[in-house]
């Protein structure tokens, strides 16, 4: 077995979601390379994971400025709610507008065959 | 606390954000690594948090479902930013060459492999640090970065490999490149 047929078990062994192989095995209890990679795997790993419990400080005033935009971004959504509920209306009105100018018609229409009829008769 | 801020008290959601902020912004700087662009993922993350505090179950800690998000936020960020800009590097890193001898002087000086590591991260590119930093450092599950990051599960695991390969020759040079003269 050769060294670069272990590359990628060696990464996925270090974090402990895999293991090896018998073969892979044996191979590695006498490689120092690999042992050595393993290591140096395994270095990064733990110091990797040391850094979860490091906090970067950010500037000053992030929280207020978390807070305002949460506020500003909840007034944009009123507004445009408020919009389309105008529009809603207004589009509403424009419908009843018509529907009541179609049945005028209807009905002057109707009156008009209506009152030619009588004078024919 | 979470529970108070699902109901609508928007004291708790406050509090929430003052507690988490440090942690956040902390994943979204690693993820980012710009302060700046740091400081508007983590606005975006907790409107989208707001938002769906009623998606928040309360079977995992309410930290990580926030973690989520901002890896999600992150991502998104990183994709729309990168059709607008190439990523930029930060002044220190342009002008530090990672094996100039006084990059070595630095680390001899600080001498903590967490220091070169962190200088390390900074220099890998943002999709192969973002997997890198979510699953070496947080430890989140390989399902749940490929769904955060828009990405397969084999996508995300040859990325993890390709970061901690990277990883590995930028802080053990010397054995990386014995290596590759064996090879």
């Amino acid at each position: 077995m050769r060294c670069d047929e272990l590359d990628h078990d060696l990464t996925v062994v270090a974090d402990g979601s895999a293991a090896l192989s018998r073969p892979q095995q044996r191979h590695v209890e006498q490689c120092l390379r690999c042992q050595a990679e393993l290591v140096q795997h395994r270095k990064i790993l733990r110091t990797l994971r040391a850094l979860r419990t490091e906090y970067l400080e950010p500037a000053p005033g992030l929280v207020a400025d978390v807070l305002a935009y949460i506020e500003e971004a909840g007034e944009r959504t009123a507004i445009r709610s408020l919009v389309s509920n105008h529009k809603v209306a207004y589009l509403g009105g424009l419908a009843a507008a018509t529907a009541a100018g179609a049945a005028g018609a209807i009905l002057v229409a109707t009156r008009n065959r209506r009152s030619r009829m009588g004078l024919a008769s | 606390m979470a529970v108070a801020a699902q109901q609508g008290d928007r004291s708790a959601f406050e509090e929430l954000v003052r507690l988490t902020t440090p942690g956040t912004y902390t994943l979204a700087l690693r993820l980012t690594n710009n302060e700046e662009d740091a400081r508007d993922v983590v606005q975006e993350t907790y409107l989208r948090a707001f938002r769906g505090l009623r998606n928040y179950r309360g079977d995992a800690q309410f930290t990580t479902w926030l973690y989520r998000i901002t890896a999600n936020c992150a991502s998104t960020f990183m994709t729309t930013r990168g059709r607008h800009r190439h990523d930029e590097l930060p002044a220190e890193e342009l002008m530090v060459d990672p094996h100039s001898s006084s990059d070595v002087e630095l680390m001899a000086a600080g001498g903590e492999l967490r220091d070169r590591l962190t200088l390390a991260l900074a220099t890998l590119p943002p999709k192969l640090r973002a997997v890198v930093v979510l699953r070496d450092v947080y430890e989140m599950p390989h399902e749940a970065i490929a769904s955060e990051l828009g990405i397969s599960v084999s996508a995300a695991k040859v990325r993890l490999h390709r970061a901690r390969h990277r990883l590995r020759q930028e802080l053990f040079p010397e054995s990386s490149e014995a290596e590759s003269r064996a090879v």
